[in-house]
């Protein structure tokens, strides 16, 4: 009898894996493509097979989320198929589709293949993480997704800004993972399991509830998450990275990162921690805060955009923090609803940004951006609805998920979370409209609009001096906007998806 | 429920028409004609709504009711429906926003598609407002109004206009902050955002105070009117106007039918603070109209000092206080959003607001001099004025509270009677003024177009006040509010 024979090999549930491999399909076909094909077809063929695997994923998870009412442990307990995964995974391949829309026109000199074989492979990633149920399972999709991220920031290597990003984010990713490693292991430790609920079990049954080993990994563990959400006091790197990196990217990793980072948190605290719930809670309300602190002071006085929306990210990780810190089963599904509009504006706002990059040349900034509102009404709309979406005010998602967000602390008994809420939504109002100050009252600068991407001088002579029509980047925007807009409209239904959603989990 | 499409209809045709205008390719004055029209079909629309009303004793308090489920989990619904003092306001946006529509039209503001959405969204915004019957709902609204108000002050106001809108951004959104925790606590906490419903009342001070905040600063009442002289004085004339005449009177709705109706133990514990406050608003406002160096600078602060009149009316608590204020409230919407269109239309053809450079406009111009007469007189209240009976109302019930309240009202309405006579021997007596051109013209043709409506009106009401005051609360004995407070 042979070894291999000998080892017990688990049942594979092909299915409940499938978006990961179609995105992986798409990654290995991208990267055929960039060997194979010349370099005029190799942007959009690989540009089409990425949107087309974020698609087909996004459309195997809506399959999933429906034939999976009640969570099972598949692959010998390694990830779980459950309707939390799938929603999960429908916020990031709806957020990677957006994100192939905005990279379409996107100017790289070299790598255009690798670029979304890259993307393709960071979002296969995420959503094999967000079906993680054990502490392997984790650290492995969680490098998974790193790893293609890191690279994705420095990938026009010409670029200093892009290498100073790259490298930035590996040097504090790295050590976000280690902790994230390090706290395994002394949960392991302390408990001699890796998956979520054997870990609960054992807490429960050996009474390890203020275990010194097992509450300094779950600490750990926090801070390894946090690193990836960017909540503070773990977001140094955010608006570095967000700013070095290439615009397009940094809308996916602001939504699909953070919105990965966050359900995984929430999974993890409720099947794996549930004993230390007092603990836990405390310990997220005291990061939510912070984020909310330093986000928005921070992005208070930015004048460059996109470290504006770094900040402002880290603000909305505190936002979203609040649901989790709750703990029950109204902040479970108010995570998740928050996440679908903030994924979408999440993508607009880069792409806007994008967009007026592409035109100028240059960083934009506040002053850069005076009059966009004006020479490109849809995407001065655009950026409108989404600062008003950031700022939770009617008329787009981002009202009813803040509502639910503050309703679910209320339902927890912390009035106190919801006063230091409503204060720095007030703080933010300033920055946020500010950016539409910017873009419609203020008298347009001086400033000289350039080429774009691939269009040759010539043409843009031909279209007397008008900025390029960015269709791609035009169609993602307006898929997001109808998201912002359509969930302020229609929350019955999409609360629906999140509640069952957060039935997975039990509160 | 029955005639329920009413409300909706009037909510959503401003919304779709704002979303006509800002999506088709309309040249500048196609763009505001729509928007007129849209404006004068939703007055027809009023006027159904009017008729479809039942104000016979007896009757529901809240009628033209249409509900449907927003989020049901939180007990959040979309559920509208008018009480009989809404429609009167409902009437006054139409009307008003209608005559600023016709003046922007008149005007030819720049980048016309954006600015006539705004207005039909500040439009929709408003009504809705006074349709809410969920606080959310009422929420959303209110919240709503500002979207369109920034962006009309930001893009088409005065010089000064950024700092402006950061003022007046600053106060409204603290105010509206607390109020939105106000509603998470009420509403959470109950289970159920309605109104109407039996759980929607609370004894809460702390809620109350929230929900107040709110009002206080968009009303405004002293001392929360730090946002006031710029907004008004930045503002695009007709949207002053409409600031001044129409959204102020968001806040004093709110304060009757929110603060007042669902709190009526806070709103006992609070009454005398706020009446001080509203008796010093209307003193100080008073005093600084008459300083004031320029048209829209009285008219500005007269504002505040209305607004602490009707704020007198309202915390009177009683019949006569109630019916007063919302007289008052339609008085002052007509009377502030004529005469702000009336600052603009002399700064076209002077230049200047500015008092010491006006001056003998009166002669050659019979037109600007009757329209500004006419208005001015009834601003002060003159007897037989509309204005005068709504301060007549507002000063018997509140001396039902207490003499004092009435002798400061009283010396409020000749300190009116100051700055209002000041204004026109300003503007149209006394020597010609340097800015003053000899071919300065009188108000022409079209202009008299959307003046003359809103004096009619104000005529029509001083003929017949009771065509407000009897239709407001008819039904009284149906409003636990009410009835409790009695």
């Amino acid at each position: 009898m042979t070894v291999a024979s000998s080892i017990p090999t688990p049942h594979i549930d092909w299915f409940a894996l499938s978006p990961s491999l179609i995105l992986l399909g798409a990654s290995a076909t991208c990267l055929l493509a960039a060997v194979l094909l010349r370099a005029r077809s190799r942007n959009w063929f690989s540009a089409v097979v990425t949107g087309g695997a974020f698609a087909g994923a996004f459309v195997a998870a809506a399959l999933l989320y429906d034939t999976s009412p009640h969570p099972q442990e598949v692959i010998a307990g390694a990830i779980v198929r459950d309707r939390l995964g799938a929603l999960a995974a429908l916020i990031v391949c709806g957020t990677g589709l957006a994100t192939v829309g905005v990279s379409w026109r996107m100017r790289l000199r070299a790598h255009r293949a690798e670029y979304y074989a890259l993307l393709a492979a960071a979002g296969g990633g995420m959503v094999f993480l967000v079906t993680a149920t054990s502490l392997i399972t984790l650290f492995l999709a969680l490098e998974w997704f790193s790893i293609s991220l890191y690279v994705l920031c420095a990938i026009d290597g010409e670029l200093e800004v892009r290498l100073e990003a790259g490298l930035k984010y590996l040097v504090v990713g790295g050590f976000g993972s280690a902790f994230l490693l390090f706290g395994s292991a002394l949960v392991y430790g302390a408990t001699g399991e890796v998956g979520f609920s054997q870990i609960a079990q054992a807490t429960a049954a050996r009474g390890l509830t203020h275990d010194a080993l097992l509450v300094s990994g779950l600490a750990m563990i926090l801070a390894g998450l946090g690193f990836k959400a960017s909540a503070a006091p773990f977001h140094m790197w955010t608006p570095d990275v967000y700013e070095g990196a290439p615009t397009p990217l940094t809308g996916f990793m602001a939504g699909a990162t953070k919105a990965t980072a966050l359900v995984l948190t929430l999974r993890l605290l409720n099947t794996a921690f549930p004993e230390e719930r007092e603990l836990w809670t405390i310990a997220l309300a005291v990061i939510a805060v912070a984020s909310l602190v330093i986000g928005n002071l921070g992005a208070l006085v930015q004048r460059n955009v996109k470290r504006m929306l770094a900040y402002s990210s880290i603000a909305q990780a505190g936002f979203m923090l609040i649901p989790i810190a709750a703990g029950n089963s109204l902040g479970g599904r108010a995570l998740l609803y928050y996440l679908i509009p903030y994924c979408a504006m999440s993508v607009a706002a880069f792409a806007v940004v994008a967009a007026r990059e592409r035109e100028l040349g240059q960083a934009v900034t506040f002053e850069n951006m005076a009059g966009l509102g004006w020479e490109r009404p849809f995407l001065g709309v655009a950026l409108w609805v989404c600062m008003l979406g950031f700022a939770g005010l009617p008329l787009t998602g981002g009202f009813v998920a803040k509502f639910y967000s503050f309703a679910s602390a209320y339902d927890r008994g912390w009035v106190w979370l919801v006063i230091v809420g409503v204060v720095f939504t007030a703080v933010s109002l300033y920055y946020y409209f500010g950016l539409v100050r910017a873009i419609y009252m203020r008298a347009p600068a001086q400033v000289g609009l350039v080429h774009g991407g691939a269009e040759p001088p010539s043409k843009l002579a031909a279209t007397g001096g008008q900025p390029p029509r960015e269709l791609a980047l035009q169609t993602a925007v307006l898929g997001c906007l109808v998201v912002v807009v359509g969930s302020f409209f229609f929350v019955e239904p999409l609360i629906k998806l999140c509640r069952m959603a957060a039935a997975s989990l039990s509160f | 429920m029955a005639n329920g499409w009413l409300t909706d209809t009037l909510i959503l045709l401003p919304l779709g028409g704002a979303v006509f205008i800002a999506l088709a390719p309309l040249p500048r004055l196609a763009a505001g004609l729509v928007a007129l029209a849209v404006s004068l079909v939703e007055i027809a629309f009023w006027g159904g709504a009017l008729t479809a009303f039942d104000y016979a004793p007896g009757q529901p308090f809240v009628q033209l009711q249409d509900t449907t489920t927003w989020f049901g989990e939180l007990g959040i619904s979309y559920h509208v429906g008018f009480t009989g003092f809404a429609l009167w306001l409902v009437g006054l946006t139409a009307i008003a926003m209608t005559a600023a529509v016709a003046y922007a039209t008149w005007v030819r503001r720049d980048r016309a598609r954006a600015y006539f959405a705004s207005m039909l969204l500040l439009t929709s915004a408003l009504v809705g407002v006074f349709a809410a019957q969920d606080y959310l709902l009422f929420y959303v609204f209110w919240e709503a109004m500002l979207i369109p108000l920034y962006v009309l002050i930001g893009v088409w106001g005065g010089a000064g206009r950024l700092r402006a809108t950061l003022m007046f951004f600053i106060y409204t959104m603290a105010g509206s902050l607390l109020m939105l925790a106000s509603i998470v606590v009420l509403g959470i906490s109950h289970g159920s955002f309605d109104m109407i419903a039996g759980t929607a009342y609370s004894n809460s001070d702390w809620i109350f105070l929230g929900f107040v905040a709110a009002f206080v600063v968009k009303a405004p009442i002293f001392p929360f009117h730090g946002w006031l002289p710029d907004a008004y004085r930045e503002a695009p004339a007709e949207v002053a106007g409409v600031l001044s005449g129409v959204v102020s009177k968001a806040a004093a709705y709110g304060f009757l039918y929110v603060a007042i109706v669902h709190f009526p133990k806070p709103t006992h514990d609070f009454r005398t603070p706020i009446l001080v406050l509203a008796a010093i608003g209307l003193i100080y406002g008073s005093l600084l109209a008459f300083r004031a160096p320029d048209v829209r600078g009285v008219v500005a602060y007269s504002s505040l000092a209305q607004l602490g009149l009707i704020t007198f009316g309202l915390f009177a608590t009683n019949l006569a206080g109630f019916n007063g204020a919302v007289l008052q409230m339609v008085n002052h919407g007509l009377i502030s959003a004529a005469l702000f269109m009336l600052a603009g239309l002399l700064e076209l053809r002077t230049g200047t607001g500015r008092f010491d450079r006006l001056g003998g406009m009166a002669r050659g111009r019979p037109a600007l001099a009757t329209m500004l007469m006419t208005l001015g007189i009834i601003a002060l209240a003159v007897p037989g004025s509309s204005a005068f009976a709504g301060e007549f109302l507002i000063l018997t019930g509140v001396f039902t509270s207490g003499w004092g309240w009435s002798v400061v009202g009283a010396v409020a309405i000749v300190l009116a009677a100051m700055y209002m006579l000041r204004l026109i021997s300003a503007v149209l007596h006394q020597s010609r003024g340097a800015a003053v051109e000899p071919t300065a013209r009188d108000l022409r043709l079209p202009e008299l177009g959307f003046l003359v409506p809103l004096v009619a009106c104000l005529i029509f009401l001083s003929a017949w006040p009771a065509a407000v005051t009897d239709h407001t609360f008819g039904q009284t004995s149906q409003t636990p509010g009410l009835t409790r407070l009695r």
